[in-house]
């Protein structure tokens, strides 16, 4: 693994730069510490500090940015009469690298001599064969245009390995040289380093907005090449999910929304009456001691991952629904045909929301002024009236705005409408009829063997871009009004 | 002011009665305090109902049911050039071993007088996982010199039998069961009661891999909880730091000014994207554009560190505001930079603060999924544990959540008890991260 060589010699030559740097400002000072413009300890870390971050983020970049450019670079070399034959230029690479990689492995392993992995023509020699010798499966014989691509690819990402130790290298050298000639007495090391661990700072800071930048990258690249493959509006007004990988797929949205909707609006329709009223309960009425108790123990609810509520969803309430809702079922009715349906979904994931609503709404009633209750009481009215009357329509746009907050998490929760809630996407009514939503098909098309680059893979995009777009609303408009709230009383 | 006299005369109204209006907005009073005392009922009901659940249907997992068998190890069979050299003996497969293990049973059974319909060695075959001939293979070739023996092996029982000890698998359940018959039952009771067939704590499951899907009897949750630990031990070093320092750059550096702004509703927005969207986020950036290998948990670890970061950057920052700006006020007096203030003073005593906020987020991405499938750390049957740092984070691995799911999908009821138990694992992971972290804030919180 010569990266991993490569960052230990740079981070041992950082530690070096550290004691040399250290060393050199106290001998320029006579050994006494007073003279030094900096204490000694910031001479060394100049010396570390130069040595290590250029070479280590030209190391990180260069790692990540060697196998995209050699892979463009080497796809070019491929005729396009075999791209057409092996389905993608996309397989055929990863056959390329593949090829690639057996060779170096037959290399290491002295199966084959350097010069004949180089030189190797599938002409006259099954390649397939010799690697799978020593335990390299390719699924098909070696074309002579990738193994020549293979070939090539090896020689350069020799050549561009060589290149990269060599930048680092000598970057790091550089920087530790540097480091250690401006170091002396007069040099104002404390400033510099100080400067330069503001500078790392600033870039940790900066990470939050690089991953808002590489979600929406990420989407918006993926849903436009889609969008080429399939036309927008079918996409947006179909009323037909079903996707298939013949060529003939209709995938439209809908259908996704609506399920996703229907299980939210379920799941929302427990949460919010519960979470709403053992919130009052909590903050009104229940002592320090049962608050104390129960608030904790509610919030449990929200810890528990998601995936148990999922297995509990599967196993547990779908069974039960069926044992009364389905067929020969305690009421009679067979209105439930298996045990993933809407219903199941939404009751666990309702469940799931119970203490997001009570302890968002438990603070904002804890924010109501207790003058506004005082006047109330002094008005005669008893604690269920001042509760309705005065302290809810007060409380009221910071509830809507937890329950906006609880329903934006509801349409992103995955794992219970994968497990709980079934695969077909449908419109239909019936709370006991299986829907799927738009997470659920998010996992389904994008976990499989498909090809990324097929329309049915790169729906997920346009799923995911979607759902970002909803969610993100929705909090902007609960933090919105949440806030707006919160400016009436401070 | 006389109409009002004459019409609360008219009503009698007295201070020791109480009217009907008063009466009935008493009673909406109590009903409205029962409704909120129900509502807090309902949810801790929930809470018990589903760790009932839990706990009922995960603890069998545990444990294991074991056939105690004595088996010839009949070296015309396993060693037929009859020189005991390993190389040899390893040729000799699993199916080589099948027969032996089930006529040593069948001869067992038979001595033992039990009554039974069986003719043929092949019928205890279903008894018997279809991994206990590689557990006896194992040992013939770690103790060659004990081939011509007869030893006695306790083997992992099939999954049926098992299940019919749990209670999960009846007599009518298995009528139409090509795999095992109500017969096969009779025998099991028999030989339970002389302790051939017992249940037996289960380390397997706790220290094993994942099996294939016909053997549920065999899986284990060990294997994924490394590939857990990998992928935390890559969030912990990834988004500690980074989440560290952008909250002493927001919280002590940061001038107020657009940018610091952007970076502000970046992290509040972060926090509530669904979690699935950084699955999206982790497919395309770290495996389709960084080619990062797939199902590693390099890059679970990765996709979570993204998610944890604003957990961490939230509670961090309000640890550094915790601490009171008479401590920098006194570095700055004496004249330590204000990065020195900040590294000397207020860190260490934001410290306590910042690391519980930093377990609670670990505990978080502990228990997150959807991210691990599209990033592929499901389906994929890890054999063995890791055994380097670096194959732990490279080589692909499962992680616990992603292995209960695995579980859950899959058909046989066997299977279920699995997941269950796996929940009870993860709960119990969960459960010491998060006491770890009450416990930290109530030993260092301090109040200023």
């Amino acid at each position: 693994m010569p990266v991993l060589w490569i960052f230990l010699f740079v981070a041992g030559l950082a530690v070096i730069g550290f004691v040399l740097g250290r060393a050199r400002a106290l001998r320029s000072a006579d050994g006494d510490v007073r003279h030094l413009h900096s204490l000694p300890f910031y001479y060394g870390a100049n010396a570390a500090l130069k040595t290590f971050v250029p070479a280590a983020i030209v190391l990180a970049v260069w790692s990540v940015a060697q196998p995209m450019v050699l892979d463009r670079q080497v796809s070019t070399m491929i005729p396009q009469s075999v791209i057409d034959d092996g389905g993608s230029l996309g397989l055929i690479m990863s056959d390329v690298s593949r090829v690639a990689a057996g060779l170096d492995q037959a290399v290491a392993q002295g199966a084959m001599t350097a010069e004949e992995a180089a030189t190797l023509r599938s002409e006259f020699t099954d390649v397939r064969a010799r690697l799978g010798e020593i335990g390299v499966a390719l699924g098909a014989d070696v074309k002579p245009e990738v193994l020549a691509a293979a070939q090539a690819l090896r020689i350069k990402q020799n050549t561009a390995s060589w290149i990269s130790t060599f930048v680092v290298v000598a970057l790091a050298i550089a920087g530790f040289g540097w480091a250690v000639m401006q170091t002396n007495k007069d040099f104002r090391a404390r400033t510099v380093v100080e400067s330069g661990t503001k500078s790392l700072l600033i870039l940790s800071a900066c990470l939050a907005v690089l991953t808002t930048v590489g979600i929406i990258l990420s989407l918006v690249f993926n849903t436009i090449e889609f969008f080429k493959l399939y036309s927008a509006k079918d996409f947006f007004f179909g009323t037909t999910w079903s996707p298939s990988f013949t060529g003939t797929s209709q995938l439209g949205i809908l259908p996704l929304l609506w399920g996703t909707m229907y299980i939210s609006i379920i799941a929302l329709i427990v949460a919010v009456p519960i979470g709403l009223f053992a919130a009052v309960y909590l903050s009104e009425y229940a002592g320090p001691k049962t608050r104390a108790f129960a608030k904790p123990l509610i919030e449990i609810l929200a810890g528990i991952p998601t995936i148990v509520y999922g297995l509990f969803a599967l196993l547990t309430v779908g069974p039960l629904l069926v044992d009364i809702f389905g067929d020969g079922g305690a009421l009679g009715v067979s209105w439930m045909k298996g045990g993933t349906a809407v219903m199941t979904a939404g009751l666990v994931m309702g469940v799931m929301l119970i203490p997001f609503v009570s302890s968002l709404s438990d603070d904002i009633i804890n924010a109501v002024p207790q003058s506004l209750r005082d006047g109330s009481f002094g008005l005669g009215a008893t604690k269920s009236e001042t509760i309705r009357q005065v302290v809810l329509p007060a409380a009221l746009p910071g509830i809507v705005g937890a329950i906006l907050l609880a329903a934006s998490r509801a349409i992103g929760e995955t794992m219970i409408v994968v497990l709980g809630a079934g695969a077909a996407g449908k419109l239909d009514m019936n709370p006991f009829e299986a829907m799927t939503t738009v997470t659920a098909k998010i996992v389904s098309q994008l976990t499989g063997d498909g090809d990324f680059a097929s329309p049915e893979a790169l729906v997920a995009f346009a799923l995911g871009m979607t759902l970002f777009v909803i969610t993100l609303g929705l909090n902007f408009v609960a933090l919105y009004i949440v806030r707006k709230y919160r400016e009436q009383y401070d | 002011m006389t109409d009002f006299n004459s019409d609360m005369a008219s009503k009698k109204s007295s201070l020791l009665v109480a009217d009907a209006r008063t009466q009935k907005r008493n009673k909406a009073e109590a009903r409205f305090r029962a409704y909120g005392l129900a509502a807090v009922g309902v949810g801790l009901l929930f809470l018990v109902i589903l760790l009932t659940t839990i706990i009922s249907n995960g603890s069998s997992a545990f444990k294991q049911t074991f056939v105690t068998v004595e088996v010839f190890l009949d070296p015309a069979k396993i060693d037929k050039k009859g020189n005991r050299n390993i190389e040899d003996l390893k040729k000799a497969t699993t199916f080589t071993y099948k027969p032996l293990i089930q006529q040593g049973l069948l001869d067992q059974v038979n001595a033992a007088g039990y009554n039974h319909p069986f003719e043929k060695h092949k019928a205890m075959g279903q008894l018997l996982s279809a991994s206990a001939a590689g557990q006896v293979r194992q040992f013939v070739l770690d103790n060659p010199d004990r081939l011509g023996e007869t030893v006695e092996f306790r083997l992992i029982a099939a999954s049926r039998v098992d299940g019919y000890l749990k209670g999960r698998v009846t007599r009518e359940s298995v009528a139409r069961d090509k795999n095992i018959s109500a017969e096969h039952f009779d025998l099991v009771d028999q030989m339970q009661a002389d302790g051939l067939v017992e249940k037996v704590f289960n380390m397997a499951f706790i220290t094993g891999a994942d099996a294939s899907e016909a053997r549920p009897e065999q899986a284990g949750f060990g294997v994924s909880m490394a590939g857990s630990f990998f992928m935390m031990l890559v969030v912990l070093g990834v988004s500690l730091p980074i989440g560290v320092a952008a909250s002493i750059y927001l919280e002590e550096f940061a001038p107020q000014n657009w940018f610091t702004d952007l970076i502000e509703v970046n992290i509040s927005n972060l926090a509530a994207v669904p979690s699935i969207v950084f699955g999206i986020l982790g497919l395309a950036v770290f495996i389709q554009f960084a080619h990062l290998p797939q199902s590693a948990p390099l890059v679970g670890g990765l996709v979570l560190s993204l998610m944890t970061l604003p957990t961490i950057i939230i509670s961090t920052r309000a640890a550094l505001k915790s601490v009171p700006p008479s401590i920098r006020d006194a570095a700055l007096g004496i004249g330590a930079s204000k990065m020195q203030s900040v590294f000397h003073h207020v860190l260490p005593l934001a410290m306590p603060g910042i690391l519980t906020g930093t377990i609670i987020g670990l505990a978080q991405a502990l228990g997150e999924t959807a991210p691990l499938l599209l990033i592929g750390m499901v389906g994929f049957i890890a054999t063995n544990m890791p055994d380097t740092l670096a194959e732990g984070i490279l080589s692909p691995n499962s992680a616990m959540p992603a292995q209960i799911y695995e579980w859950a999908k899959r058909a046989d009821p066997a299977w279920y008890e699995r997941a269950w138990g796996g929940i009870i694992i993860l709960l119990v992971f969960l459960i010491t991260m998060n006491t770890l972290a009450v416990i930290l804030r109530r030993r260092f919180e301090r109040r200023w």
